[in-house]
């Protein structure tokens, strides 16, 4: 369902490819095999790395001997943090969010303490990957403990054990945003004092795993002084600075492929310690090295997710008005600050208003070290955190006021007519019609008749009790401008480049900085192109993901690939026309101005028929015997652009929930969304990346947490019980799109890939309480556990904590109405 | 070392190996069949399917002495002739891939799931490919291509006898 004029069709002219539902080029080597994931890679004399991980949370190396390791069969050397104390830098953190951030280092392997189970401890190379393996067993280590912190709310306590021993307390740092200091809105203090209804609450946003399909691994080859690393990574551009950076590689002998990468979700927007590693090992045998995680490693040490605990209040008139939002987040930042593992929550800081009309707003957040595994982006990367608090509190809101949840949030969202509207957090939200895509979500949704159905089974007493749940949303992607980010101290641009190489035959190569991995660049930019060029769909390659090919590109996440890469295609595109241009003047003998482009053609303007076409004028320009003089003899070209503004995608997405009062087992009825990501290039590849980002919003809200026992230990470590949800788990997804072409790019588009994810968490949750608001239940934790939800139906509270009481990382602490309640111990 | 003999995707191998090497390890490290690929540890995730004299397996909880005198069909040689299988061409079709990683296993799976139910409901495909893990479609468009591939896969059937 998509409410806009077909774009496939024009008054005249020809058929375009965007909007064209266009199956993907990319299927046709991952469905038969053919495919080039890091893992296969096998180069002459390669080595194999294994490492020794730390069992224990928090401890100081007491003792470690890696003599009989070493005298294994195949074993070609073993290292320990000693070996590369001097060399191995710091992974490096782009994001000081202040400028009084403390980051106290994250070496690649550790030194003299360990501060997360997972953590590298020692390497062994060796012949085969088995006998790596093997070797690991016979290094002798003894770790003397310290103190672990875990929970967040008692590692910010003066006299809270450390983390670091060189730091003063667990804070890395003290975010503020506010709207009255920034000028975009009035006094939050004045706001609350003054306010006729305020509703408080406290949300723990769990810890996640983004668990891409393709575990991590990385090749490094070895060329006397110039290296290739392979490697499934999001960022090849990113990972080629960041490496030459941290290993005094020089940047120029430095080349990085990401081949085909299965899945990253943020998860693989990292330069992770075993990449530097890998390079170390590489640059200090003289001998190609490869390192592939095992799923359990890829658990316990690639980045998580999420882990916030947020306490949010609203402020609001009794008629619904609402007069202010304050937001005050704790965020788990792991042991160490990884690539932009404190922006994340920052990210969220400017979200949380979301699509309310808020005169007043007020956020801070204090990033806290713990002894876990670091958190960095995960699939909208602050933005699911923000949406959550700010959509759950919005039906608290509505409970307090006695009002329709929707009605509420009709009060108060940003009319069509109001756009653009300059946000109180001073973002400017371009484009968009949040009324028309609620209207199109309730009647995907079949809203009137699931509210009866509601209706008949509370008054009959049903055991199985229906809710519907709401979220009405909006994002800020496709990052971003460049001197937006600079003002937010992050430590690149947001820029992206493409370059289009016209070959003899009028074949076209693209090279985009943007680095796909499932995403299905190589069809969409070919439909770009296609229309851009007027060459036929086919006749386009889509090169990626090897510095040495693209040498500029600052890779794919944050929704920007389209808006942002896309957009440089299309720039490089018009370059080539315009440089075509002139070459058609001269050899058609016509003046550049009475020359049009259309379908591939430059023909004289009144004259049809004669013409010439820029896949001809490619090899005329290969040829080179015949061109105006003073030009170069080439017409490919290149571009980088940078966007203006940010993308705001939005929709409504309603969610229909079964809720088994008896067994506390949910089941999702119906979900339907509808959402506004702008102009769509591709209507198949959009529809599923809503699909795959529902999927892990629904699974947040519903199945999955990462959870460390008391002592530190990642008890989620394999897929047996961190929950992936399969395909009976979850239902088929009703969905729809309205089109309002975004402002800030000349595609229209405002990015898709975490809309889904963004949306649907609080979507869930809101329909989960909705059905069982009346037995007094006010919220549940997240995931929506059977035995949680029994728990808050029968015993009162959220639910608590999963499994044993008291054993995970919150200590056993339960949200109650009068506040945190603390576990019996 | 153990030496096994196994047919892979229509050729012969004679291979010594550890007793402990697992099939999956064996058809990617020895025999180069990349195609299939390893996504975990546990036996959950379903990336490494292949098919074992004709029935879906997990190749990593298969060990390859385990295979010796098999015949293995992996996702590299399900395509007869050129021709896609219909299970190939309907994951296209209906794009039941994004990243692909866990494709392979995914249409093995799918494979035997139609060859023990020619006709599945959607419940039954979710259910019948629940040991196959996907973090990109949601498995909406997985259903689609099951769907289609079952109803190509029955007409033909029903043509030929």
């Amino acid at each position: 369902m998509t409410l806009t004029e077909d774009p496939t069709t024009t008054a005249d002219g020809p058929a375009k490819e965007v909007g064209n539902a266009r199956l993907r080029k990319e299927d046709a080597r991952l469905i038969t095999g053919k495919t080039t994931w890091t893992d296969n890679m096998v180069l002459p004399g390669m080595l194999h790395m294994a490492f020794l991980r730390s069992p224990v949370a928090h401890a100081t190396i007491s003792h470690l001997d890696v003599s009989a390791a070493k005298d294994r069969p195949n074993v070609v050397a073993v290292y320990t943090g000693q070996d590369f104390k001097d060399e191995q830098g710091t992974i490096p953190c782009a994001w000081p969010v202040t400028p009084d951030m403390v980051n106290p280092g994250h070496p690649s392997i550790a030194v003299d303490t360990v501060n997360h189970v997972g953590e590298a401890v020692a390497i062994v190379v060796a012949r085969t990957r088995t006998a790596a393996v093997d070797a690991v067993e016979a290094i002798d280590v003894d770790y003397e403990n310290l103190p672990v912190v875990l929970d967040m709310e008692e590692a910010v306590k003066d006299g809270a054990d450390l983390v670091h021993a060189s730091t003063s307390s667990n804070t890395s740092y003290h975010f503020v945003f506010d709207a009255g200091e920034a000028g975009t809105g009035s006094d939050t203090d004045a706001a609350f004092r003054d306010a006729e209804v305020t509703v408080s609450r406290r949300f723990v946003q769990q810890r996640l795993i983004p668990a891409f399909m393709e575990p991590r691994s990385a090749v490094v080859g070895v060329q006397g002084d110039n290296y290739t690393l392979w490697s499934a990574t999001q960022i090849p551009h990113i990972l080629r600075v960041m490496g030459a950076l941290t290993t005094g590689i020089p940047e120029h002998k430095l080349r990085v492929v990401a081949p085909d990468v299965g899945g990253g979700f943020g998860g693989k927007l990292q330069v992770c310690p075993e990449e530097i590693l890998a390079l170390l090992v590489a640059r200090r045998l003289g001998k190609p090295v490869k390192w592939t995680e095992t799923r359990s490693e890829s658990l316990m040490t690639a980045h998580h997710g999420r882990d916030q605990i947020q306490y949010i209040d609203v402020a609001a008139k009794k008629d619904g008005t609402v007069t202010g939002l304050r937001v005050r987040l704790l965020a788990d930042m792991g042991a160490y600050l990884r690539l932009i593992t404190p922006g994340v929550p920052a990210l969220g800081a400017f979200m949380f208003p979301g699509i309310y009309k808020f005169p007043a707003y007020r956020f801070e957040c204090d990033g806290v070290f713990t002894n876990k595994v670091p958190t960095d982006a995960y699939r909208g990367a602050g933005r699911p955190e923000a949406t959550f608090a700010i959509e759950r509190i919005m039906d608290e809101l509505a409970v307090e006021l006695d009002m329709d949840p929707m009605e509420l949030r009709r009060k108060n969202w940003i009319s069509a007519e109001e756009f653009p509207f300059t946000t109180v957090a001073g973002l400017e939200y371009d484009s968009g019609d949040y009324e028309q895509a609620t209207q199109a979500a309730l009647e995907l949704l079949g809203y009137d008749e699931l509210r009866a159905e509601q209706k008949r089974r509370r008054e009959s007493g049903d055991p199985v009790q229906l809710g519907i749940g709401i979220s009405t949303f909006t994002e800020m992607c496709g990052l971003a401008p460049s001197r937006v980010l600079g003002s937010l101290s992050f430590g690149a641009g947001g820029w992206e480049q493409a370059s289009i190489r016209m070959l003899p035959t009028g074949k076209v190569e693209v090279v985009t900085g943007s680095t796909p991995h499932g995403q299905g660049h190589e069809t969409a930019w070919s439909q770009i192109v296609a229309d851009e060029l007027g060459v036929p769909f086919e006749d386009v390659e889509v090169l990626h993901g090897d510095t040495a090919i693209s040498s500029r590109g600052l890779d794919t996440y944050g929704s920007r690939s389209l808006v942002v890469g896309g957009t440089a295609v299309v720039k490089a595109a018009e370059k080539v026309v315009a440089k075509a241009r002139k070459i058609a003047a001269h050899l058609l003998e016509a003046s550049e101005d009475d020359l049009e482009f259309s379908g591939g053609k430059f023909s004289v303007k009144g004259t049809p028929g004669a013409g010439l076409g820029i896949q001809e004028i490619a090899l005329a320009i290969f040829a080179a015997h015949d061109y105006p003089e003073g030009i170069e003899p080439s017409i490919d070209a290149e571009a980088a652009f940078d966007p203006v503004n940010f993308s705001f995608p939005h929709g409504t997405h309603l969610c229909a929930m079964e809720v088994d009062t008896e067994t506390g087992f949910v089941t999702i009825r119906k979900y339907a969304s509808v959402d506004d990501i702008g102009t769509i290039v591709n209507p198949i590849i959009v529809e599923g990346q809503m699909h795959g980002g529902l999927a892990q919003g629904i699974a947040q809200a519903l199945y999955e947490e990462a959870i460390y026992d008391a002592d530190g230990n990642l008890t989620t470590g394999t897929f047996v019980d961190y929950l992936l949800p399969s395909a009976a788990d979850l239902p088929t997804f009703h969905t729809g799109n309205t089109v309002h072409a975004a402002t800030s790019n000349p595609l229209g588009a405002k990015g898709v890939g975490e809309a889904g994810c963004i949306a649907s968490t609080p979507a869930v949750v809101n329909a989960a309480l909705d059905a069982v608001r009346h037995l007094g239940v006010t919220d549940i934790r997240m995931p929506l556990t059977p035995e949680r939800v029994w728990r808050a139906i029968h015993q009162g509270g959220d639910g608590g904590d999963r499994a044993a009481e008291g054993s995970n990382a919150y200590g056993g602490a339960r949200t109650t109405e009068s506040g945190i309640e603390e576990a019996a111990q | 070392m153990t030496q096994i003999s196994v047919r892979v995707d229509g050729a012969s191998y004679a291979d010594d190996v550890e007793p402990r090497t697992l099939l999956v390890h064996y058809l990617r490290e020895q025999l180069g069949k990349v195609g299939t690929v390893v996504g975990c540890d546990t036996s959950n995730c379903g990336a490494c399917t292949v098919h074992l004299d004709g029935e879906s397996v997990k190749s990593c909880t298969v060990l390859a002495v385990q295979a010796d005198g098999s015949e293995v069909t992996t996702i590299e040689g399900i395509a007869e002739g050129g021709e896609l299988h219909p299970m190939q061409r309907a994951f296209h079709e209906k794009h039941g891939l994004q990243c692909g990683y866990c494709t392979p296993g995914m249409i093995m799976a799918s494979i035997d799931l139609l060859k023990n139910n020619p006709n599945p409901s959607e419940a039954e495909i979710r259910e019948g490919i629940e040991g196959n893990l996907c973090r990109c479609t949601g498995y909406v468009n997985i259903v689609r291509a099951v769907q289609q591939a079952a109803g190509e896969m029955s007409s033909t059937a029903g043509a030929q006898a």
